[in-house]
């Protein structure tokens, strides 16, 4: 299926090439990435300066020509999204072409529903909060295109339960956009119905997670189901679903208007297009930008974030996609990009680019081991890898703050990650082992020196 | 410094390893329900009629069939109501949506958010994952510590506020903050919590967001994004649309 997307850039490179003549060179690829102009950002009310309701919306050029959109077609619309290389936002970075190309089957009598993930529990990742308060009509409008090209009923927009703030914001941009017969019946006119509602979720990161977030629409505890069946398949109320990001849907719209090879221009190939970025942690500056894909990260720091505290020589390590990613050293985040390709070449992710930054005063080993306490948490307790492997985690992480443990242990610690690591129903044992993994990876030296240290200590005091 | 942080480390854990034996407002405490005189199948509870119409609605949210659907929303207009919920509330919950009362047990225990013993006025609700630790969260926690003069899971006499400690609530370029009831209190120092606290206390609610003077999630030094005003209506639209 990796072909199909491929093809699609495939011909639209022979249709430039064929154009272009065998006199005039190819289009050279592109080297330098970011700064992003400000003509070229999506969300042009991130920071809430203007009206976030319709009519500060349609001042921005929202709901502009969405019926001309919607009257293109399902394929057309799968097109646009197929070119323009949108992986999807939500941390695990699937081609969204594809993904919403999955629901592209003819109906059997069961309604289709797009699901969108305002979950936002990462660590980290402060995203969607500010599309959902700030610019909500991007949101719903991309509701509705994306719905159009599954062939969906209605969207769920599944927002966690502590936004309530940011929830009202968005009901009522929702009942604005129902007013003005923007969804419903006939929703812009173009003959489509199209529902959407507000779900609010009541405190689980672990419904972040598509088959959870399923789960808790239907009543229920939020525990994963096993995949396959995916929700393509068996969905919400036993129908086809897709579950989506507030990101990857929002900026839809905006790909289908300005068009696919408008967000293609941005990015290394395959990882292409803008990005939100939330920075946070040791930084002057802690803020939520949204630059262009494969930034460098110390670029990126240091022009919005007002650089790390204390100055770039200060940088201890970062962890660039939200708690679930490994950390990265110093020396790599001197010459990392922030896309999803090179930083799984750097053994971590992109997952929600949401990097909390860590400076030489911080105990690292006391944060990364509040991230697995955060895990042991949220973890839903279906697995036994999970339930058990994160809590025996935990306990050894806090025994390796304090140093009080043996060296040999920090093979143990590595191993148990493994055990838990992709023997679980979802992700969340992942993103439980990789921290420790990316720990053990770049700071073993410091773990050892403590867990010395604690020796020594005690053998004083005997 | 790094003395300082070492102490504040372990007070820290001093704090962690107290919360883990006290009983907790919200799932994560005691799981088994028994029964008390303040909270029992006979305890009181009937949804107004205002809410009972929120609950209609709710309940049309959903297809045909699946009422079930609207347990996470009726328990949580429930709690509204009540400012907790005793154990009669969850049947009543069951008996509307027609569910077995353990599907409704089931959903009020796992979500954190669901609280099953009774809190304070004011639920204050700080953040201590690690974005908010880093930006020295343990201040803010020893400030309000010290503040009200209860530790964590417990209220204040005067029945005015319950502390508790939150995992991540998703406003990490604001840390630290805390959530009191349905508002975020973010770029908090420990002088900005003890105002808000007093403040609350002479029934006053302060508005939300940060404390800094930044709007919200702009970089305080200044934008560097979004300094021209934004384009209008059909810039940049492909000429076939």
């Amino acid at each position: 299926m990796t072909e199909f997307s491929f093809l699609g850039e495939l011909s639209l490179y022979g249709f430039i090439l064929y154009f272009n003549c065998a006199t005039a060179p190819e289009t050279p690829k592109k080297t330098k990435f970011g700064p992003l102009a400000d003509q070229d950002r999506i969300f042009t009310n991130l920071y809430g300066r203007h009206d976030w309701r319709l009519k500060g919306a349609l001042q921005r050029g929202d709901w502009y020509k969405t019926k001309e959109i919607l009257d293109k077609g399902v394929d057309w619309i799968l097109n646009e999204i197929k070119v323009s290389g949108l992986r999807g936002r939500g941390g695990a970075g699937f081609p969204t072409g594809m993904k919403w190309s999955f629901m592209n089957k003819p109906s059997d009598g069961r309604p289709k529903y797009l699901v969108v993930n305002a979950d936002e529990g990462e660590p980290g990742t402060c995203k969607d909060r500010e599309i959902m308060r700030n610019d909500p009509h991007k949101l719903i409008e991309g509701c509705l295109v994306a719905g159009r090209a599954m062939g969906a009923r209605a969207a769920y927009i599944y927002i966690r339960g502590e936004f309530y703030n940011e929830s009202s914001n968005l009901q009522v941009t929702i009942n604005e956009a129902y007013a003005a017969g923007l969804i419903g019946r006939n929703a812009c006119g173009s003959g489509y119905d199209f529902d959407v509602f507000v779900m609010r979720g009541a405190g689980a990161y672990i419904c972040g997670e598509e088959t959870a977030l399923i789960e808790s629409i239907e009543g229920k505890q939020g525990k994963p189901r096993l995949k396959p069946p995916f929700p393509a398949d068996v969905g919400v109320f036993g129908c086809p679903t897709t579950v989506a990001n507030v990101e990857t849907v929002a900026v839809a719209p905006t790909i289908c208007r300005r068009g696919g090879t408008w967000f293609l221009s941005f990015g290394r190939e395959r990882n292409s297009g803008t990005k939100l970025f939330n920075i946070s942690g040791h930084v002057n500056n802690p803020c939520t930008v949204e630059e262009e894909m494969s930034v460098p990260l110390k670029e990126l720091i240091e022009r919005h974030a007002g650089g790390v505290r204390g100055g770039w020589d200060n940088l201890l390590c970062v962890i660039p996609g939200g708690s679930s990613t490994p950390l990265i050293p110093r020396h790599v985040c001197d010459t990392v990009l922030m896309d999803f390709d090179a930083l799984i070449q750097a053994q971590t992710g992109l997952g929600t680019a949401a990097l909390i930054v860590m400076d030489k005063s911080t105990d690292v080993i006391r944060a990364i081991a509040r991230l697995i306490e955060f895990y042991k948490h949220e973890s839903c307790g279906q697995c036994t890898p999970c339930r058990e492997g994160v809590d025996w985690m935990n306990n050894m992480m806090w025994r390796f703050v304090k140093g009080d443990a043996q060296s040999a242990e920090i093979d143990m610690i590595w191993e148990i990650s493994k055990q838990i690591e992709g023997h679980t129903i979802c992700a969340l044992g992942d993103g439980a082992a990789w921290p420790v993994q990316g720990l053990i990876r770049h700071f073993r030296p410091l773990m050892e020196s403590r867990i010395a240290d604690f020796k020594q200590k005690q053998q004083a005091r005997a | 410094q790094y003395i300082q942080y070492t102490k504040r480390n372990v007070l820290a854990r001093q704090v962690r390893s107290l919360h883990q034996t006290s009983a907790r407002a919200g799932a994560g405490g005691i799981f088994v329900h028994r029964d008390t005189p303040a909270n029992n199948p006979e305890t009181p509870f009937e949804f107004t009629p205002e809410n009972m119409k929120r609950v209609d609605a709710i309940m049309n949210n959903y297809p045909e069939g699946h009422k079930a659907a609207a347990t996470i929303p009726v328990l949580d207009l429930a709690q509204r109501q009540h400012g907790w919920l005793p154990i009669s509330a969850m049947n009543k919950v069951a008996e509307i949506l027609g569910v077995a009362p353990m599907r409704v047990y089931e959903v009020a225990t796992f979500y954190t958010m669901f609280l099953r013993q009774p809190v304070g006025k004011y639920h204050v609700q700080i953040c201590t994952t690690t974005p908010c630790t880093l930006c020295d969260s343990d201040s803010i926690l020893e400030a309000i510590q010290n503040k009200l003069g209860i530790k964590v899971g417990e209220t204040t006499a005067d029945k005015l506020f319950t502390l508790t400690e939150v995992e991540c609530l998703g406003a990490c370029v604001n840390a630290p903050m805390v959530q009191i009831n349905d508002s975020y209190y973010e770029d908090l120092k420990p002088s900005d919590i003890e105002q808000i606290i007093d403040e609350l206390k002479a029934d006053r609610v302060p508005p939300p967001g940060p404390r800094s003077g930044r709007f919200s999630c702009e970089p305080a030094g200044g934008l560097t994004s979004l300094t021209e005003p934004p384009p209008g209506p059909g810039f940049g639209v492909r000429p076939d649309l």
